[in-house]
């Protein structure tokens, strides 16, 4: 077992070490740090930006990009709010509490240097996990039929949107928003067309570029235009010789590195947790443990690297249920799939045995990018600061740009720039209305093949529901929804009007205090 | 709970675009056009039954029509200028529209940019990805 992991991560790194995928590896993980600085772009806005500049790429080398755009953004999220006090990403919200003190008493390149080397104790754990775990996972999943992963992805689409941020009922409601999203266009088995309102454009669907541009690009451009004041950075100069850590503070921070790992690894097991959930937590675990809790928020660095490796063990994790299930666990991971179907490779448990070149690289590609991180961002560090000042008011102009140019290349057709600018008033306006729109992404990527299973399930069974419940693991998984949905009602009835996730928070660190 | 009135009437055209599919292919919109429905209740609801409070506006404080116009015409300026006129207008329209969406942009400041990007995004996407797009060309109208 263990021997067969080790062959086929052997095999990974081969794949990896190709001088072209390295490459692709090296491009996604600087540009995504690079935009990942960028106060107000998101690991999320930056994936969709790239996505059409990775359709010219072979899959591998594209989904090696891809990852490695995602964990660079979330890194340099990471430098944003340590020395700016702005996180641009939720997961880094806690960062702020302790790093942004430490930056204004000086300490901010310390906060960085073990921030690097947090993330990569904590990605390490991650993929690690990932090497073993997923290999068992899809022995078990090769004998799903088509109920069991109906129920599976069941399962998937409530935790993904009742555990993310605002209230459950909202995302919900936004995961079947995108569930009929994914409607739109030619029915598989019988080739009627629906929701197209005669636009022959509309008949294969709706672009999930342009719908992943719309939401996260242009209804958050919407959202902060004229809003981001300009940024603070009096205290956010750093020098390379600023980042050592001296031995009292390395000393002071493995015990909390090795704690928030284990935290996130946890989290990431729970479908739907993300790292947002995961950082919080293992924020509120340190102070708890911590003999001194006082001190937190005053610039201790046990608050900085807790988080940071929880956050990274968790985002690695995640990759667990996406790559052997086709489960995303966030829309971060939602896009990467559908980056994967573009390339025309079909996710799910068989992407393991008729991908291994896929699947392994990225894992191997994983370290790679790590360590890669960790080079790059010693030396350039003065320079990400520096990106830290480019004003919003030349930032999003160009992203405008890079939406339009990017929509329009996916496919030649400039009609899907039309729909990236409906979807992008659509989009503001259920910002504006507290609905998130990341459940949307969730929903438009699963969607189709969930009708797909449900149908077939329903065709083998003859039309009787009750084979949901009859099949075992399928009655497994619904078991595990109606418990889900139980505890968020109950919660809900005992908590009052506040939603739950801010609750799960204020309690974990009242319960820390 | 901001969601109201506009949740309603959000909801309610997908549930008749629903009912209207026939059976076979239409069971999946309809069914989810229903649970759509109830969760629209279920969102509604709660914001009813507890008077409506202060003025809940959904629009922001600051409300920045001229740069929401701004950032939502600059792709509109991109498919007009990209129909007709080739990648390098289509860029420059495109980034200068978004930019005056700013305050504190001059016309200058947004001029210099759009130049920038015109030269950067010609020289990436037309030459070096290979985008099938006319650098500048005049096609009429």
């Amino acid at each position: 077992m263990i021997e067969t992991a080790l062959t086929d991560l052997w095999y990974g790194f081969g794949v990896a070490l190709e001088p072209h995928n390295i490459m692709w590896c090296f491009i996604g993980v600087l540009v995504g740090n690079m935009v990942g600085v960028l106060p107000g772009m998101g690991p999320l806005a930056t994936i969709s930006i790239l996505l059409p500049l990775t359709f010219g790429i072979k899959p591998v080398g594209a989904i090696l990009m891809l990852a490695g755009v995602m964990y660079g953004a979330q890194y340099g999220g990471a430098i944003c709010s340590i020395l700016l006090n702005l996180p641009c990403h939720p997961p880094h919200a806690v960062t702020c509490l302790d790093g942004f003190p430490m930056t204004k008493q000086g300490k901010g390149g310390v906060a960085l240097g073990l921030t690097v080397f947090a993330s990569f104790v904590g990605a390490s754990w991650g993929i690690t996990e990932m090497i073993f775990l997923a290999p068992v996972l899809v022995e078990v999943a090769l004998q799903f039929g088509p109920a069991e992963i109906c129920s599976l992805m069941l399962l998937g689409l409530l935790a993904g949107s009742t555990l993310a941020r605002g209230s459950p009922i909202k995302g919900v409601a936004m995961t079947v928003l995108g569930l009929m999203l994914g409607i739109v266009g030619t029915d598989l088995e019988t080739g009627a067309e629906r929701f197209t309102f005669g636009m022959t454009h509309l008949d294969d669907g709706i672009e999930l570029i342009a719908l992943a541009l719309g939401l996260f690009g242009i209804a958050e451009f919407m959202n902060s235009v004229n809003q981001v004041s300009i940024v603070n950075a009096k205290y956010a100069k750093v020098r390379l010789r600023d980042m050592r850590p001296s031995k009292k503070d390395f000393k002071r921070s493995i015990a909390p590195m090795f704690r928030g790992t284990i935290v996130g690894s946890l989290c990431a097991l729970i479908p739907g947790t993300g790292p947002t959930i995961a950082s919080f937590v293992a924020y509120a675990t340190e102070k708890k443990i911590s003999k001194h809790p006082d001190k937190f928020g005053t610039g201790l660095i046990e608050g900085v690297v807790c988080p940071e490796a929880s956050t990274h063990s968790s985002v690695q994790g995640d990759f667990i249920p996406t790559m052997s299930l086709g489960i995303p666990g966030d829309a971060v991971m939602a896009l990467l799939l559908g980056a994967l179907m573009i390339q025309g490779i079909v996710p799910g448990p068989q992407l393991i045995k008729e991908h291994p070149d896929i699947f392994w690289g990225l894992v191997a590609s994983f370290w790679i990018g790590n360590i890669l991180l960790v080079l790059l961002n010693v030396p350039l560090i003065g320079i990400w600061v520096k990106l830290l000042t480019i004003p919003y008011k030349y930032l999003y102009p160009s992203a405008m740009f890079f939406v339009c140019i990017g929509v329009y290349a996916a496919n030649n057709d400039m009609f899907q720039v039309a729909e990236t600018v409906v979807i992008g008033i659509l989009g503001y306006t259920l910002l504006r209305l507290g609905f998130h729109p990341a459940p949307i992404l969730l929903g438009f990527v699963l969607g189709p093949r969930f009708e797909e299973n449900f149908r077939r399930a329903m065709l083998i069974s003859r039309g009787d529901i009750l084979v949901f419940i009859e099949r075992p693991i399928s009655a497994v998984f619904i078991a595990l929804c109606v418990i889900l949905i139980g505890t968020q009602v109950y919660v809900r009835l005992r908590g009052g009007k506040r939603p739950i996730p801010a609750d799960v928070f204020e309690s974990s660190l009242e319960s820390a205090e | 709970m901001i969601a109201f009135g506009l949740v309603m009437s959000l909801k309610g055209p997908t549930y008749r675009m629903g009912t209207l599919m026939h059976m076979g292919p239409g069971f999946m919109p309809t069914a989810l056009g229903v649970i759509l429905i109830c969760l629209g209740i279920a969102i509604i609801a709660p914001a009813l039954l507890l008077e409506p409070g202060e003025d809940e506006d959904i629009l922001p404080e600051h409300r920045e029509w001229f740069a929401w116009g701004c950032i939502l015409a600059s792709p509109v300026a991109f498919i007009l200028f990209g129909s007709y006129g080739g990648l390098a207008p289509a860029t420059f329209s495109c980034v200068f529209v978004a930019a005056m969406g700013d305050r504190t942009m001059t016309y200058r400041q947004a001029t210099i940019l759009s130049a920038v990007i015109t030269v950067f995004g010609v020289g990436l996407f037309h030459y070096l990805l290979q985008v099938p797009m006319p650098v500048l060309e005049w096609r009429g109208l």
